[in-house]
């Protein structure tokens, strides 16, 4: 009893914050980059645990909006990857993504929001090596970046 | 340019009264110094009425989807209306990348080409106090930023041109962009963040706006809502991102919404961002052509891949 107690206290009275973790929200097209993360998962392949998996029909899907939204919400880092050029299963909506993403991605590092926070890669659905690998270096550029903090909302 | 007035009201006296066209857009004297105000003339009489000066500075483009719209309380067939728009170079760039966007229907449409010299910027005006309102009106002192850094002071598209004398255009317009892209991140951010929470959330810019005409912009939608209705300063943000990338491969640069704004954020600075990549990247200036198609519906299989992320 005398132990229990005890314990009870320690837990409440000094245990350390959770240590910050960075949380990456992943947007995957449905065709290629999805299952190139199923792969990986398949493959028993290790990668950190800080990605958020949103499955979109297309990398064209993802509306510019969604990404500042996300950093908005208070994620600390946005990837979003689809199909290489030429694999589209609807023939174009990553080439007309990448034209998006180009200017959004040069916008927001033009308004100052710190280079990194925001990533695009192209993953197919064979690549589950490729996609480990790159959410190892996201997640590592972001634990460098800290906090994202820029955009984030406040409760007051 | 008193010659230029005379003439305007005789073209579109002359388009009115042979039913050419069901409307003329233009400027009229306002009630304040220093200001015009649209002129819906319908008449001849109301044609007597148009004025073409330095201060009509209004993109009177933003009028022009509305027009062509049908009116939801006519029922069966509707003839939309023939409008001659008196017009500078910007205006009618808008009203190229509405027609492109099948917002204005261009045979409808008689574009009227003024000669512009630029237009007088209120503010530089009202900084300079009475003695702009006598002399000054003639040089380039008080005539606005976007229009010092204007590169087609001509009309494209002209229907009707009326002569006078003209300004040049820029060769460098991007200078600003440059300074501002020197800073550093850190600075960058602050000064977009100084800028962006002078916003009162009056959306002046975006009615101002002759690309804004959505039916119902991303800013009040609520199912789902993108930003909160205070004044949290990450809402301002959103909203201002989301109207500025909204413009990307769209803006002409017509300076509306500077002009529009009431508490005067320099809103030009990040919108010619997107102008200056949309040029570098995929060699595209809005408001042009008719026939090249908008920079983010159409792709090149060579376009820049600079910016993806290789494990």
């Amino acid at each position: 009893m005398a132990d229990t107690t005890e314990m009870n206290e320690t837990a409440i009275g000094t245990q350390p914050p959770p240590a910050w973790e960075p949380r990456i929200v992943a947007f995957l097209c449905n065709w290629c980059s999805y299952a190139g993360a199923d792969l990986a998962g398949v493959s028993r392949l290790q990668y950190p645990a800080h990605v958020r998996v949103i499955r979109v029909p297309c990398s064209g899907r993802v509306n510019p909006l969604y990404i500042v939204k996300a950093l908005q919400l208070g994620v600390d880092g946005v990837l979003v990857s689809g199909c290489h050029p030429g694999d589209c299963h609807y023939i174009s909506g990553n080439l007309i993504a990448r034209r998006k993403f180009a200017l959004l991605k040069s916008f927001l590092e033009y308004l100052g929001v710190e280079p990194g926070r925001v990533q695009f890669s192209w993953v197919s659905a064979s690549e589950g090596n490729r996609f480990a690998d790159l959410v190892k270096k996201i997640s590592a550029d972001i634990r460098k970046l800290g906090p994202a903090r820029q955009m984030k909302k406040e409760a007051r | 340019m008193h010659d230029a007035q005379t003439k305007l009201r005789e073209t579109a006296k002359d388009l009115l009264v042979s039913a050419k066209v069901d409307l003329v857009l233009g400027f009229q004297n306002g009630s304040l110094p220093l200001r015009t105000r649209p002129c819906f003339a319908r008449n001849a009489a109301d044609a007597g009425r148009l004025v073409w000066n330095r201060l009509c500075t209004n993109n009177l483009a933003v009028y022009l989807p509305r027009l062509f719209e049908k009116p939801a309380n006519v029922r069966g067939p509707w003839t939309p209306p023939k409008v001659a728009v008196v017009a500078k170079g910007c205006d009618a760039r808008s009203i190229m990348g509405l027609v492109k966007e099948h917002q204005v229907i261009r045979e409808n449409v008689v574009i009227i080409a003024m000669p512009c010299q630029g237009m007088i910027s209120l503010r530089k005006a009202e900084a300079a106090g009475a003695s702009a309102r006598t002399s000054k009106l003639d040089g380039d002192d008080l005539v606005a930023q976007a229009c010092l850094e204007c590169i087609q002071p001509s009309v494209p598209g002209a229907n009707i041109i009326i002569d006078g004398p003209s300004r040049s255009a820029a060769s460098d317009r991007f200078q600003r962009v440059k300074d501002f892209e020197a800073l550093t991140a850190a600075e960058r951010w602050q000064q977009f963040v100084a800028q962006v929470s002078k916003c009162i959330r009056c959306y002046a810019c975006r009615q101002a706006c002759p690309n804004c005409y959505c039916k119902t912009c991303f800013i009040d939608q609520t199912k789902p809502s993108w930003a909160g209705v205070g004044d949290d300063p990450t809402d301002l943000l959103l909203f201002h991102i989301g109207r500025v990338f909204h413009q990307a491969g769209r803006c002409v640069e017509c300076d509306a919404c500077v002009r529009a704004c009431p508490v005067g954020i320099d809103l030009r600075l990040f919108t010619q961002k997107l102008v200056k990549d949309v040029e570098e990247l995929f060699g595209y200036v809005p408001g042009t052509s008719l026939e090249e198609a908008p920079p983010l519906s159409t792709y090149r299989p060579d376009d820049s891949e600079c910016f993806i992320t290789d494990p």
